[in-house]
């Protein structure tokens, strides 16, 4: 008997919820095939067999959470009895070690115990260490299906008891839904006006339930709230602002996609592809915007590594193009398009949206003016590019009508003072104004 | 139904066993002419003669090895230690010889006799005679070691253990020959076993589990924290070793919070051990941490003010109860 383990899927993963098994118990499966779908704190991910058989038992249900190596399925032959108490690691591990020999290339499988008690996986989804309750009270959750990490708890140091979880269990049916919060912001991309320090907590109580539909946070909208409340609290944003002139970038684009169009493999530029290069661009001779804060120095980064956030609808995320610097227009085109198709299926991995160093958020298309961005932690940057406008101006002691669009920069004041901040600034202008700077 | 003292019910107990069974005998320290330090045996003297009823010398590692001989012959000895601080002259005896003879004769050898002895403090006693030491004793594999708290229990006991054809320590409490309670009429014999626990009051909130003495401040406590709105159940362990662990499970299970009250000093003693005891076989029904009401952590002072210090209150166990018992689920 083969365990099927929740995998770990990037740094920042701690665990991950099942929100469908594609494969029912009983069913065969064969390696490689899709096992279920699961929903980490970024992203929708299918998981796939790692060895053939039989899927014989699901451990985590549907819609249930289970820490990163812990248990969620077996899988093996028909005839094979299953193991005894499926809850305790221990003997989880014993039987999967003893049957070793009869699956080949199949990749140890080191569970990571983290909580053993559950029969059925059910955990915590608390990241912030570790949540105190009484065995009594881990008992019942884990009896009730209940995740316990959004309970309250009332007992000397916080401790959750056993009556915490008798409220739980009255609040809300037996079903892992967590405690439902309204969502305090609209979902838009990485933006508009800062995220608010978190009410939550007071704000669910004060409402009327009359008054508002309660929508339960994602993990997306979880990630996303925390993320950018801890960006906006910590570090000091400052904004520049500048204006360009986009006629000439328009006509380069134009020769650009004449020629694209005919290009074996054919792809469409946009403007935001052109601003990526742009950016890319500037980092490398301004380095010092590429940069993170980490209290006692500066990690400047030797990789330019930009995010383009993308909105989703249930959030957003900032797909990573990697070494942007170093790729030429069209193989940007391509790689953005690629990255924003499989983060709208839910199909993104992991690494193609971690570890950006510079982020551009875009609401060009939505006819806005210019706006202001909340920096993508732990980057040190990122530019908010609004719409382009025909726009008096004056040229030349004459006032005549051009494409003009305001970009701002968001900044970090604990990493970059203002005048890099508009030095860097001043490049990207430069190099959309001029726009044979971004291929020569 | 009739009331009397423990001191009385101890009496009973002898003189029933005596007169029930010519094997039993009683001997210890000033037990004949004087009738024994807290005048347990007064009058048996009178009525059992110098054959029944000796006295002996100061000399508690005699007292032992006479008992343990004389068990060994076929007799049936109570013999009584003036304190429990003294029967430390005796441990070897009772530890070496006495908890371990049927073990290492093969099972032959019964040692049936029984050790009556005091312990406890709060009667000024200073530090060399007011302690209690049944852990000691409870650790040891042969030895049985009860402690009852009422005057029903500690005559039922007291038949039970001069019975019982193993050694027992029967530890009464200083302060506790003259508490009074219900007994039946002298006629009704009983016994009450060895190795059961009660439950003096029964509750839902928490349990405290007690022995000796602080039964009876841990009932008082009860009635405070019912007045709060608090329903504790009061168990009273009355045996030592063997401990009654599936009772203080069962009330485990209803009440998910214990307090163990004892008198005693904390560390590595009989509250620690039933704490561990508990965790083993009830973790997955505690609600609380378990709290541990004791004596202080020192010899017991001389001076009246500070022995009252050093002993463990009834406000100790209420507020030991309090501590765990969320305010939600306090009934007003």
């Amino acid at each position: 008997m083969k365990t099927v383990e929740m995998p770990k899927m990037g740094d920042s993963m701690e665990e991950g919820k099942i929100l469908r098994w594609i494969k029912k118990e009983g069913e065969p499966v064969k390696k490689g095939e899709m096992l279920a779908e699961v929903e980490t704190d970024k992203v929708n991910i299918e998981i796939e067999a790692f060895a053939s058989g039989i899927l014989r038992k699901i451990i985590v249900p549907e819609g249930t959470a289970a820490p990163v190596g812990s248990k969620i399925a077996l899988i093996g032959a028909s005839d094979e009895p299953l193991p005894g108490n499926l809850g305790e690691n221990g003997a989880g591990v014993q039987t999967s070690a003893n049957s070793e020999p009869q699956v080949k290339d199949v990749p140890s499988q080191v569970p990571v115990g983290v909580n053993t008690l559950s029969s059925s996986g059910i955990t915590t989804s608390g990241t912030q260490g570790r949540i105190f309750i009484s065995p009594l009270a881990r008992r019942l959750a884990a009896e009730n299906h209940l995740d316990y990490a959004t309970v309250q708890g009332t007992g000397p140091n916080g401790r959750i008891i056993k009556m915490d979880i008798e409220a739980a269990l009255k609040r809300q049916p037996p079903a892992i839904t967590p405690a439902p919060v309204p969502a305090a912001e609209p979902v838009m991309p990485l933006g508009a006006q800062p995220v608010s320090a978190a009410p939550e907590p007071a704000l669910a109580a004060a409402i009327d339930s009359n008054e508002v539909v309660e929508i339960p946070l994602t993990a997306m909208r979880r990630t996303i709230a925390r993320r950018l409340s801890q960006s906006m609290q910590t570090s000091p944003h400052f904004y520049v602002t500048s204006v360009i002139d986009t006629d000439k970038l328009a006509a380069f684009r134009q020769q650009i996609n004449e020629y694209a169009a005919n290009d074996p493999s054919p792809v469409k530029v946009s403007f935001n592809d052109l601003i990526v290069k742009a950016v890319a661009k500037a980092l490398l001779r301004i380095p010092r915007v590429n940069v993170s804060f980490a209290e006692d120095r500066l990690l400047q980064k030797k990789q330019v590594h930009i995010g383009v956030a993308v909105a989703l609808e249930q959030g957003l995320i900032v797909p990573i193009v990697r070494n942007a610097d170093q790729r030429g227009i069209l193989d940007i085109a391509r790689e953005t398009q690629r990255l924003a198709e499989a983060a709208r299926e839910g199909k993104i991995r992991p690494e193609e949206f971690s570890g950006g160093t510079f982020t551009v958020s875009n609401l060009g298309m939505f006819d806005v003016d210019s706006f202001t961005a909340v920096i993508n932690p732990p980057e040190s940057a990122i530019l908010a590019v609004g719409s382009i406008t025909p726009t008096p101006a004056v040229v030349d002691g004459q006032v005549v009508v051009r494409n003009r669009m305001k970009v701002t920069l968001s900044s970090d004041h604990r990493a970059i003072d203002g005048a890099i901040a508009a030095r860097f600034l001043q490049e990207v202008k430069r190099l959309l104004e001029e726009p044979f700077g971004l291929v020569l | 139904m009739r009331t009397i003292t423990y001191r009385d019910a101890l009496r009973e107990a002898i003189r029933e066993e005596m007169l029930r069974d010519e094997r039993v005998f009683i001997m210890g320290e000033d037990i004949a002419g004087y009738g024994g330090t807290y005048a347990v045996t007064r009058g048996l003297y009178e009525e059992f003669g110098e054959k029944r009823v000796r006295d002996t010398p100061l000399a508690e590692e005699v007292i032992t090895g006479v008992a343990i001989g004389a068990a060994l012959g076929g007799l049936r000895p109570i013999m009584e230690l003036m304190t429990i601080n003294f029967s430390l002259l005796a441990s070897d005896l009772l530890v070496n010889s006495a908890a371990k003879m049927r073990y290492m004769f093969g099972g032959q050898p019964a040692v049936p006799f029984v050790v009556r002895m005091p312990s406890g403090g709060g009667a000024q006693r200073a530090a060399q005679h007011s302690q209690l030491f049944e852990t000691w004793y409870a650790h040891v594999p042969g030895l049985k070691v009860v402690m009852p708290a009422t005057p029903y229990d500690v005559k039922g006991m007291l038949k039970s253990a001069v019975r019982d054809p193993d050694p027992v320590l029967f530890i009464e409490h200083e302060l506790l020959y003259n508490v009074k309670g219900e007994m039946p009429d002298e006629e009704d014999e009983y016994t009450v076993p060895l190795d059961r626990g009660e439950v003096k009051r029964p509750g839902r909130d928490i349990t405290i589990i007690t022995f000796s003495r602080m039964l009876h401040l841990s009932l008082q406590a009860a009635e405070d924290l019912a007045k709060e709105g608090i329903e504790a159940e009061v168990i009273d362990l009355r045996s030592i070793r063997p401990i009654d662990i599936d009772l203080l499970v069962d009330s485990v299970k209803k009440t998910n919070r214990v307090v163990i009250a004892e008198e005693g000093w904390k560390y590595y003693g009989t509250g620690q051990g039933l704490a561990a005891l508990i965790y083993e076989n009830a973790f997955d029904y505690m609600d609380a941490p378990i709290q541990h009401v004791t004596g202080a952590d020192v010899p017991m002072p001389y001076s009246k003010v500070l022995e009252r210090a050093a002993l463990p209150k009834k406000s100790d166990i209420v507020n030991a109860a309090k501590a765990i018992v969320p305010a939600a689920l306090v009934r007003k």
